[in-house]
């Protein structure tokens, strides 16, 4: 199959992908008990109001009908309603909190490179040395630290016993690069970190094989130092599997982001969607499990394609 | 899998189990990360049994009067927490219910997506369309936020974030066990069973899932991990196991007021997380090199 073809293919693909994550976004209302209005209102709400505002938001009308007008509003006008409780366009509340995820987001994958890259590097140039033990092991602890317990141990080293950081709160770097920078500090590396593992083992291993190429060998027996061939010739073939890998992470990224944006009290989606099951505003989960999944599988189609591009020994299937 | 077991086939080979116990002394013979990691784990396993025997204090005994917020001493090892309980008793309680969570969550994600898988890859065709599209889309959240929306939607109890866990995994395994079906589908030893008439039914059971049994195991070990995690992080976010049951995650997240004048409330219920997937991910790993080489990076960490 050319590339060409699959590019169409896998496009294609994502629609019913998208189609299902929507049909389960907004299922998660229909399946709580009392509905979405009760929910909101809790046992302040009496009887002729919740009548009152299932008409009025046309929750009396039939699953079907309620699905097909709120999916074709999104998809033609991104109008994603309105919150319940607080009446303010959802759209409006996800303009705001996106960016604040994507920067975050951004940052903890930049933190991942910063440290997986030259660790992989290192490691896999003292192949079986002290060296690639260490890192080896620091990988491990890693990938095992949780994100949260990570998080309240940098608060607590440095933003208590040495206040470098803020322990929370978000300011946009285009706003003010030095706040910026300082308040996405501890939370990227909290992201970051268990990423980095991954793309440290990734790097480790894919340079290993570099090295194992032909045209390392003719490089090496030409008299190239061993750093030159490093550095010239095998860092970048290894870097191709390496991106992907921070790619196929992109979940565990957003995952982790979730968490960390309530450790640090930061207005993104993932704190959006708590606050959302917490306050019982269901049409703002949906809305923002939309989003998520939607930002998820972009990802991952861009990761395939970008992977498929690269790497012309894939097969297309 | 390049080494299929075609002596299933045959009625007087010896039963699976004494094959996996070989091949169980030979991966620990292998590998000493695999070693190191199933003694972290047994050490874990046995703290959880010990629980009520080692345990000094009831996990769930107040006493804000006289014990709030010590710090760690003789009588209270791991110092004592906001409301005068014992940190070391909740600790070794928490073992227990971060296993039962784990193992039951697993549990499901196997008992559901195992048997898709099989059949998937199996049949193949439209089925085969049908199952992995719907676990495309279980895919398409984030792990971690799937978990989430589902414990929202089923309401908080213990019973329900391991169903949430085990959902959100199943996709996981069905892939694994598909990806394992196909490879053995066509391989001489399934055309002769079929040839001497067995049905679908016992070509499946006898002689293709001995066959996805060694990568379904690597996947079990590190979803445990995984899983774990997964309900430690519910917990921190007052989503997961209900106070006042001693959860790893609840007792992180309350230690989030008192961070700094009683910092053990954090760092040894975080330490217990840590140490236990550290544990999995050694063994998982160990086993992954010696039982499914062909393996290497996939899936290299997805909460």
């Amino acid at each position: 199959m050319a590339y060409g073809t699959y590019v169409v293919k896998r496009v294609l693909l994502i629609i019913p992908i998208l189609f299902g994550v929507s049909v389960i976004s907004f299922g998660a209302l229909q399946l709580l008990p009392g509905g979405p209005v009760e929910a909101a209102f809790g046992t302040r709400a009496n009887a002729e109001l919740v009548e009152q505002l299932r008409e009025q938001y046309g929750l009396n009308r039939p699953v079907y009908v309620q699905y097909f007008d709120w999916i074709t509003n999104i998809v033609f006008d991104l109008d994603f309603g309105q919150s319940i409780r607080t009446e303010r366009e959802i759209s409006e509340l996800l303009t705001t909190s996106l960016p604040v995820t994507i920067w975050v987001a951004g940052a903890g994958a930049l933190v991942s490179v910063v440290i997986g890259i030259p660790a992989g590097i290192v490691s896999a140039v003292n192949h079986y040395e002290p060296e690639d033990y260490l890192a080896t092991f620091l990988a491990f602890l890693g990938l095992s630290i949780p994100n949260f317990f990570l998080g309240l141990v940098l608060i607590l080293l440095f933003s208590l016993y040495v206040p470098l950081f803020p322990s929370s709160g978000f300011v946009s770097p285009l706003d003010d690069p030095v706040q910026g920078v300082r308040h996405l500090a501890l939370p990227a590396i909290t992201v970051g970190t268990a990423i980095s593992a991954v793309v440290m083992r990734m790097m480790r291993s894919s340079l290993l094989e570099v090295f194992s190429e032909e045209y390392i060998r003719t490089a090496r027996a030409k008299g190239l130092s061993r750093a030159l061939v490093t550095n010239k010739h095998a860092v970048k073939n290894a870097l191709i599997p390496t991106v992907t890998v921070i790619g196929l992470n992109f979940g565990y990224l957003l995952g982790g982001v979730v968490i960390v944006e309530q450790i640090f009290a930061i207005p993104g989606l993932g704190r959006l969607t708590l606050t959302a099951i917490t306050t019982r505003e269901y049409r703002v989960l949906q809305a923002s499990l939309l989003v998520i999944a939607f930002m998820f599988a972009s990802v991952n189609l861009v990761t395939d394609l970008v992977y498929a591009y690269l790497d012309p020994r894939i097969k297309y299937d | 899998m390049t080494e299929p077991q075609t002596d299933t086939t045959d009625e007087s080979s010896p039963p699976p189990g004494a094959a996996l116990l070989s091949t169980g002394r030979r991966i620990f013979a292998e590998s000493r990360l695999a070693l190191l990691g199933l003694a972290i784990t047994l050490g874990v396993v046995v703290t959880a049994i010990l629980a009520p025997v080692v345990a000094p204090y009831d996990p769930t005994a107040q006493n804000i009067a006289e014990a709030q917020l010590l710090a760690p001493s003789l009588t209270h090892p791991m110092g004592t927490d906001q409301l005068g309980r014992d940190v070391f008793s909740r600790v070794l309680y928490g073992a227990q219910l971060s296993l039962q969570v784990g193992l039951i969550a697993v549990g499901v994600a196997i008992a559901a997506g195992v048997p898709l898988g099989l059949i998937a890859g199996f049949y193949g065709g439209y089925i085969d369309e049908t199952v992995m599209r719907s676990m495309d889309v279980l895919f398409s959240f984030p792990a971690i936020l799937l978990a989430i929306a589902m414990v929202a939607i089923l309401g908080q109890s213990t019973l329900n974030v391991m169903l949430a866990i085990g959902i959100t995994y199943t996709p996981i395994f069905a892939r694994v066990t598909r990806s394992g079906v196909l490879s053995v589908r066509e391989e001489t030893f399934v055309d002769a069973a079929r040839a001497i008439g067995d049905t679908n039914r016992s070509i499946i059971a006898r002689d293709i899932l001995p066959n996805v049994v060694a990568p379904i195991i690597v996947q079990a070990t590190v979803s445990l991990a995984f899983a774990i995690l997964a309900e430690s992080a519910l917990s921190f976010l007052g989503l997961g196991t209900p106070p006042p049951d001693p959860s790893w995650g609840r007792m992180l997240s309350n230690s989030r007021n008192f961070l700094q004048t009683a910092p053990w409330t954090a760092v040894f219920p975080g330490l217990a997380i840590m140490i236990t997937i550290l544990g999995f991910n050694f063994l998982g790993d160990g086993l992954r090199d010696t039982l499914d080489p062909q393996n290497e990076t996939e899936e290299g960490g997805s909460i």
